[in-house]
C-alpha cells in the first residue's frame, strides 16, 4: 500500500516539452483516473511513474520514498499494457509465473498465488493455453492477473479496455472496479474515454497538452469545471456553450437569443460587472420540455428543430435559440420533427458561467 | 461461389510447362547422381560411335549409368582423404555458426534497441562491405591473416574469416526481425523485474527463433560451400575442406570426375538435413497473440 506523489513533474524530449509541471497526490488505496484527449500526455505521466520513461524534472514518491532513479523493478509496481503484452511463447501460467520466478518467490506460495488470481479472474481453465488461443477479453483478463499475482503496491493501466468491444468494455469496467475495491491497491488508471473516469475513478485528473486541468471526485468534475475544457470533455452530449453578457449591473446575463438572471453561486463575481463577455454553459440535460414539470427557477426559450437523435430511453434535440444551436435531451414519446418549434425550459440554478477571455469557471 | 468448371481455363498447359522446367532444373543433378553411380570417372556413360544411330545418340544424353556401383563412395571415403576433408568442413562451418549466430544476436538485439553514438553509421558499414565482392578481399586477408597473424591454414583463420563475412548479412536480418518484437513485451518483463540478460534470453531469442534459424542456416552455408578463401588460405592437404577437395579430384593432372560427382552429393547432405530440421522454426507468425489480435 503506498501514496504516489509528482511533485512539479517535467518531461522533454529534446526541445519538445511534453509536460510542463504536473502536481499530483494521489492518496492510498485511492482508484486515480487520468483522462484527457490524445496526445495530452496521459501515458507519458504513467510510464514516468512505471519507471518506463526518463523523468525531466521534478520528484516522484512512492509510499514516501523517492523513486526518481529507482529502476522500474524496484518500484513495486505492476501495469497493464494497452496492447496487453502478454509474452507469446509462454502459456498463460507462465506469463501469470515469470514476475514471481524472477523474484525467486517459493513455489507453494507461486502456486497458491496464481490460483487465486486466477480463479478471481474467471481464467482458471486458460492456464495450459498460449495468448493467441485467447480471445479479446481473455487476453485481457491475464494482462491484470500478471499485475495481480505480485501483489504490488501500486497498479498502472494504461487504457486497458480500448481493444475491448463495447459491451465487453461495460463488463471489464465493472471488474476492475470491483477488483480494486477488494484489493484496495492504488492504481493509476489512464484512459481518454471520460464514462470510463466517471464510472470508474474515485478521483478524476483531467489533461490538456500536458497540462492539469482540474482534480476531483467525478461529481465534483462534472457539478463545477474548473474551465471551458473540462466542461465540455465531461459529460455527453458535451455542455452547451452559449456567449453572453451581463446586464443590469450583473443581475443578469443576456444571450442572442434569451436572458435570464445569474445563477446564485456566481453572483459574487457577476456583481457590477455590467457588459462583461462571459460564456454560458448549460448541460444538455438541464434543458427540458416548456410541457414537463420540474422544480426549480427556469427561463422559457423557443427553438426551432433542426436536427434530431432518438436513443430510446432519451431523444436529443438540436434546436437554434436566437443565433445559438442549443442541444436538449428530451421525452423519447414526444419526439418533435425537424423544421418545428417547440419550447424549452433552461434550468437556470445548473447553469455554468465562464470568463470569456480566460475561460475560467467565474468566481473560482 | 466458385466458378462453373468448364468455364475455368484447362489446367494442362500450365502442368507440361511446369513439367519442362522441373526437367531443366533437374537435369544436371540427374546427371551427377548418374555419374557418381557409374563407377567410373568418365563424364561420359556410353561410348558414341562417329556415325551414331538416333538411339545411340539419345542414349548418351539420358542420365542413367550403363551399371549402377556404389564404389566412388566407396573409395571416396577408403582411398581418397575426403572424410578428413569434410570433418574440416564441419569444424570450420560448426564454429562459424556459433560465432556467428552469437554475435549476429546480440549486435543485432544492440542496433535494434538502443541508442548509441555510431550505430547509423555501424549499420551503414555493414551494408557498404556487402557491395564488394570477396575476391576483392584476397589479398588484404592474406596479408593480416598468413603474414601478420600466421594463421595460414589453421581453423580459427578461416572461421574468422568466415564469420566476418557473414555477420553483416545475419545482423541485418535479425535487427530486422527485432524491429517487429513490440517494446511493450520488455517493458512488460522489465516491470515484472527481469533484468537486461534475462529479458534478451527469455522473451527476445525465444520469439526470434525463425530469425535465428536463418542465421544459422546462412552462417553454416557460408562456411560449408565457400571454395575461393578456403583454397587460398588452406594449402596443407590435412586441412582442406570440403570444397577445395573436390577441387582436388578434377584439379591439374586427375580427371575424377566420379569422385567429384559423389563428394558434391555427400557434401549436399548436411545442408539439406539442416534445412529440414530448421524448416519448423522457420515459420513466422510466432509473435501472434502478444498484443491484440
Ligand atoms: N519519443 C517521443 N519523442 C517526442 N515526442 C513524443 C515522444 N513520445 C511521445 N511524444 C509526444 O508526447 C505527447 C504525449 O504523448 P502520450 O503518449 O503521453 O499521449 P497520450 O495522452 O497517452 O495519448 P493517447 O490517448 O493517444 O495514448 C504527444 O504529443 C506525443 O507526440
Ligand atoms: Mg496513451
Amino acid at each position: 500500500m503506498a501514496d504516489v506523489i509528482l511533485e512539479g513533474i517535467k518531461k522533454s524530449y529534446g526541445a519538445v516539452t511534453v509536460i510542463e509541471h504536473l502536481d499530483l497526490d494521489i492518496r492510498d488505496q485511492e482508484f486515480m483516473v487520468l483522462v484527457g484527449p490524445s496526445g495530452c500526455g496521459k501515458s507519458t505521466a504513467l510510464r514516468m511513474i512505471a519507471g518506463l520513461e526518463e523523468i525531466t524534472g521534478g520528484t516522484l514518491s512512492i509510499g514516501g520514498r523517492v523513486v526518481n532513479d529507482v529502476p522500474p523493478k524496484d518500484r513495486d509496481i505492476a501495469m497493464v499494457f494497452q496492447s496487453y503484452a502478454l509474452y507469446p511463447h509462454m502459456t498463460v501460467r507462465e506469463n501469470l509465473e515469470f514476475g514471481l520466478k524472477i523474484r525467486q518467490t517459493p513455489r507453494a506460495e507461486m502456486d497458491r498465488r496464481v490460483r487465486e488470481a486466477a480463479e478471481i479472474l474467471g481464467i482458471a481453465e486458460l492456464l495450459a493455453r498460449k495468448p493467441k488461443q485467447l480471445s479479446g477479453g481473455q487476453r485481457q483478463r491475464v494482462a491484470v492477473g500478471r499485475a495481480i499475482v505480485r501483489k504490488p503496491s501500486v497498479f498502472l493501466f494504461d487504457e486497458p479496455l480500448s481493444n475491448l468491444d463495447a459491451k465487453l468494455r461495460v463488463q471489464m469496467r465493472a471488474e476492475i472496479s470491483k477488483l480494486q475495491k477488494t484489493l484496495k491497491t492504488t492504481t493509476v488508471y489512464v484512459t481518454h474515454d471520460q464514462i470510463e473516469a466517471m464510472t470508474m475513478g474515485h478521483r478524476i485528473a483531467v489533461m490538456r497538452s500536458g497540462q492539469l486541468q482540474q482534480v476531483g471526485t467525478p461529481l465534483e468534475v462534472y457539478e463545477q469545471p474548473a474551465n471551458l475544457f473540462v466542461a465540455s470533455f465531461i459529460g455527453t452530449p458535451p455542455m452547451n456553450f452559449v456567449p453572453a453578457t451581463f446586464t443590469d449591473g450583473g443581475a443578469t446575463v443576456t444571450a442572442s437569443g434569451f436572458k435570464m438572471p445569474v445563477p446564485e453561486p456566481f453572483r459574487a463575481a457577476s456583481a457590477g460587472r455590467d457588459g462583461a463577455k462571459v460564456v454560458l454553459g448549460i448541460r444538455p440535460e438541464n434543458v427540458r420540455e416548456a410541457s414537463r414539470e420540474g422544480g426549480g427557477e427556469t427561463v422559457r426559450v423557443t427553438a426551432k428543430v433542426e436536427f434530431v437523435e432518438p436513443l430510446g430511453h432519451e431523444v436529443i434535440v438540436h434546436g437554434r435559440v436566437g443565433d445559438e444551436l442549443i442541444v436538449a435531451k428530451v421525452d423519447p414519446h414526444r419526439s418533435p420533427r425537424i423544421g418545428s418549434t417547440i419550447d424549452l425550459m433552461i434550468e437556470v440554478g445548473a447553469a455554468h458561467l465562464f470568463d470569456a477571455a480566460t475561460e475560467k469557471r467565474l468566481g473560482s | 461461389m466458385r466458378p462453373n468448371r468448364s468455364e475455368e481455363p484447362a489446367h494442362w498447359p500450365l502442368h507440361i510447362f511446369v513439367l519442362l522446367m522441373v526437367l531443366i532444373t533437374v537435369y544436371p543433378i540427374l546427371w551427377v547422381v548418374t555419374i557418381a553411380f557409374s563407377g567410373g570417372q568418365s563424364l561420359a556413360i556410353t561410348n558414341v560411335p562417329a556415325n551414331a544411330t538416333f538411339g545411340e545418340r539419345l542414349r548418351a544424353i539420358v542420365p542413367w549409368p550403363a551399371h549402377v556401383s556404389a564404389t566412388n563412395f566407396v573409395s571416396l571415403f577408403r582411398d581418397q582423404p575426403f572424410a578428413r576433408w569434410l570433418l574440416n568442413s564441419v569444424v570450420v562451418a560448426g564454429m562459424t555458426t556459433i560465432l556467428g549466430v552469437a554475435l549476429a544476436c546480440t549486435a543485432a538485439y544492440a542496433f535494434s534497441r538502443f541508442r548509441f553514438p555510431g550505430r547509423r553509421v555501424g549499420l551503414m558499414a555493414f551494408l557498404v562491405s556487402q557491395m564488394f565482392p570477396g575476391t576483392l578481399m584476397l589479398i588484404p586477408l592474406f596479408i593480416i591473416l598468413v603474414q601478420w597473424l600466421k594463421l595460414g591454414s589453421t581453423f580459427t583463420g578461416l572461421v574468422l574469416i568466415y564469420t566476418v563475412t557473414a555477420i553483416p548479412f545475419c545482423v541485418w536480418m535479425m535487427k530486422g526481425y527485432f524491429d517487429t518484437i513490440p517494446k511493450e513485451l520488455e517493458e512488460s518483463a522489465l516491470i515484472d523485474g527481469a533484468s537486461q540478460a534475462t529479458i534478451f534470453f527469455r522473451i527476445i531469442l525465444p520469439l526470434a527463433k525463425p530469425a535465428v534459424a536463418v542465421t544459422a542456416l546462412f552462417s553454416f552455408m557460408t562456411g560449408w560451400n565457400e571454395f575461393i578463401q578456403a583454397a587460398t588460405f588452406m594449402n596443407r592437404e590435412d586441412m582442406y575442406t570440403g570444397p577445395v577437395g573436390l577441387r582436388f579430384f578434377v584439379g591439374g593432372f586427375s580427371q575424377q570426375w566420379g569422385y567429384f560427382a559423389a563428394g558434391s552429393i555427400v557434401a549436399a547432405i548436411p545442408v539439406m538435413a539442416l534445412f529440414l530440421f530448421l524448416q519448423k522454426y522457420l515459420v513466422s507468425g510466432l509473435t501472434a497473440g502478444a498484443v491484440k489480435g
